[in-house]
């Protein structure tokens, strides 16, 4: 058997897919956080907790009304968007006005209130969601074992993260979108309603995080605090890629993932902090990020 | 004399009073620990206009090292306080350095994933004890002459200590020093351009803070007796930010308020609502953002102002 630093290929193959399953999902957080931040000012310190508010709406709705995974990938995060749309309408809407720093200390508030809510309902103890029967199981493909479910994640995950940029930088309705963060009022004054524009880019950046945690279900744990300790690596990834880079949050997520998962392999008491540590190196560096502009 | 120092007077001579009254003095030190944190957090954020996301890494750092040089090197009370002072203001110009490179959110967000690395070296260092935290850390005595095992003698310690990070922090904001920090935070480039040298300004203003709430988180470990990683975690970074805006950013009385209020809570409302008090404290949150943003203090301030 093929050995790289002594550590086997296979098993080097396979922290490297782990990793870029991993990666699938910082690369929708944090482009989840770049559209929110980049088309509003707003940082969302609560995505975690709308990621995780994903997997319980699966779950729930799977186990209470027997809702499939297919559906569940579709109805969670709408749901969980209505819901971040009725917190934009009645709670951030007001501080547009003041320091953006506010907007991070009142999404602080509202993501305790999720998980300390999802805590009670649900006690700490993590909850599985059965992988979809037509993904279940895995394919060999002679240097490797795939699980067809992650191949699916790393596939969708992809597919949603180019159509997001896509909408965003090269359709109409995204160029509206970045004109209203250009000029709200100029915009407001050709007609366009620009506050249920808003309301709608945090619902869509809220939906995204949502459907990251649906896809997440299957694989992880579902607890209350699988979105909190997840939202601070994506911020790390955010800064590395630039802020409101909606293509740098793309890259970086999915590059991070694969160095993460590398990093298991050859000295795992790292893999924890690799990412704050890049974070650290590109601060030094290159302090608007990767793919920031200053 | 000034209304403010009769306040004062009053204010220090209950707090010496308090050891007679038979109030639990454990809390009331405890309270005073997190007072000291709370200050130090707002000479950053209040006067330096600085949000910083990772406080507690400097609080739970300096209970950390105090804990390890009690136990594992039996060191003298002072030189283990001195010694957790001097690991939160490393850490302080380290991350410092580092932060200080990005302004407003972006700060909050490189201090929060700092703190978070930091979190991680706690959870899986040799010397922390793991998620079992530092246990059993003695109280000893100071100078090795006056033991510190009975509640009042350590409980006037702290009082000592608080009353004198309180004078110090007055004394830095009104200092020319303060001064300049003042103007950073009010106008950057007009800073800039008056020949400030802001980075350096921000720098030290940044490690002082640092050093002071590691001297909470010091004395903290020495009346509760123990470290744990809620020390170092997210949430009492949280809870520090919380404490400060709830009594009044940039007031000099508002972080006491408001660690008094926070810390009450947690400790009553626990019994009386269980784990709810998470939730409890994010309402505190949402509604001092949306309705309250000049806190207790800074809103009986501007009603006494207008009079």
């Amino acid at each position: 058997m093929t050995e790289i630093f002594g550590v086997p290929v296979v098993v080097i193959l396979g922290q490297l897919m782990l990793g870029l399953v991993n990666g699938a999902f910082y690369a929708m957080l944090s482009l989840g956080l770049a559209v929110i931040f980049g088309l509003m000012g707003v940082v969302n310190f609560a995505h975690g907790a709308f990621y995780a508010l994903g997997s319980f709406a699966a779950l729930l709705g799977l186990q209470l009304l027997g809702i499939n995974y297919w559906a569940g990938l579709v109805l969670a995060p709408l749901i969980v968007a209505l819901l971040g749309m009725a917190i934009e309408r009645l709670l951030l809407r007001h501080l547009y006005r003041v320091d953006p720093l506010y907007g991070l200390l009142l999404t602080f508030g509202v993501a305790l209130i999720i998980e300390g809510t999802l805590q009670q309902l649900f006690g700490s103890s993590g909850q599985s969601y059965p992988v979809p029967a037509a993904l279940a199981g895995a394919v060999n493909l002679g240097f490797m074992i795939l699980p067809k479910y992650r191949a699916w994640v790393i596939a969708a995950s992809i597919t949603v993260c180019f159509s997001t940029w896509f909408l965003i930088e090269r359709t109409r309705l995204g160029a509206t979108l970045r004109a209203a963060r250009e000029n709200g009022p100029l915009l407001q004054a050709f007609g366009v309603n620009v506050p249920v524009l808003l309301t709608l880019t945090y619902g869509g950046g809220v939906a995204l995080a949502a459907l990251a945690g649906v896809l997440a279900a299957p694989v992880i744990l579902v607890t209350p605090q699988m979105g909190s300790s997840l939202v601070t690596v994506v911020f790390a990834v955010v800064v590395i890629g630039g802020m409101g880079s909606i293509l740098g949050a793309i890259v970086s997520g999915l590059g991070l993932g694969i160095i993460e998962g590398f990093t298991k392999v050859i000295y795992p008491e790292a893999s924890n902090i690799v990412v704050y540590v890049i974070m650290a190196l590109v601060l030094i560096l290159r302090p608007a990020g990767l793919f920031g502009r200053e | 004399m000034q209304p403010r120092k009769v306040l004062y007077t009053i204010a220090v001579a209950c707090a010496i009073c308090i050891p007679l009254t038979g109030l639990y003095p454990v809390f009331v030190m405890k309270l005073m620990c997190l007072a000291i944190f709370a200050c130090s957090y707002n000479l950053l954020l209040g006067f330096c206009g600085m949000l910083s996301f990772g406080h507690a890494a400097f609080f739970g750092t300096a209970a950390y090292a105090t804990g390890w040089l009690m136990t594992a090197r039996h060191c003298g009370v002072g030189v283990s306080i001195l010694g957790g002072i001097l690991a939160a203001a490393l850490l302080g110009l380290v991350i410092g350095l580092l932060a200080i490179r990005r302004h407003g959110i972006y700060f909050a967000m490189v201090t929060l994933a700092l703190a978070q690395l930091v979190y991680f070296v706690c959870l899986e260092a040799p010397f922390t004890g793991g998620e079992n935290g530092l246990q059993g850390v003695g109280r000893g005595a100071l100078f090795g002459i006056i033991s510190l095992k009975s509640d009042v003698t350590l409980y006037y310690l702290v009082f000592a200590a608080f009353v004198a990070v309180f004078a110090f922090i007055e004394r830095v904001v009104h200092s020319p020093f303060g001064q300049v920090l003042k103007a950073i935070r009010e106008n950057e480039q007009r800073a800039v351009s008056l020949g400030y040298e802001i980075n350096r300004y921000k720098l030290a203003a940044f490690v002082l803070s640092a050093s002071l709430a590691g001297l909470g988180g010091s004395l903290k470990t020495l009346v509760l007796g123990f470290v744990t990683l809620s020390d170092v975690s997210q949430g009492a970074s949280g809870e520090v930010i919380l404490m400060t805006l709830l009594g009044g950013i940039g007031t000099f009385f508002g972080p006491v308020l408001g660690a008094a209020i926070v810390v009450t809570l947690q400790e009553y409302l626990s019994d009386l609502v269980g784990g709810w008090v998470t939730v409890i404290i994010g309402a505190i949150f949402v509604a001092c953002v949306l309705t309250f943003r000049r806190g207790i203090v800074g809103a009986l301030a501007a009603v006494v102002k207008r009079r």
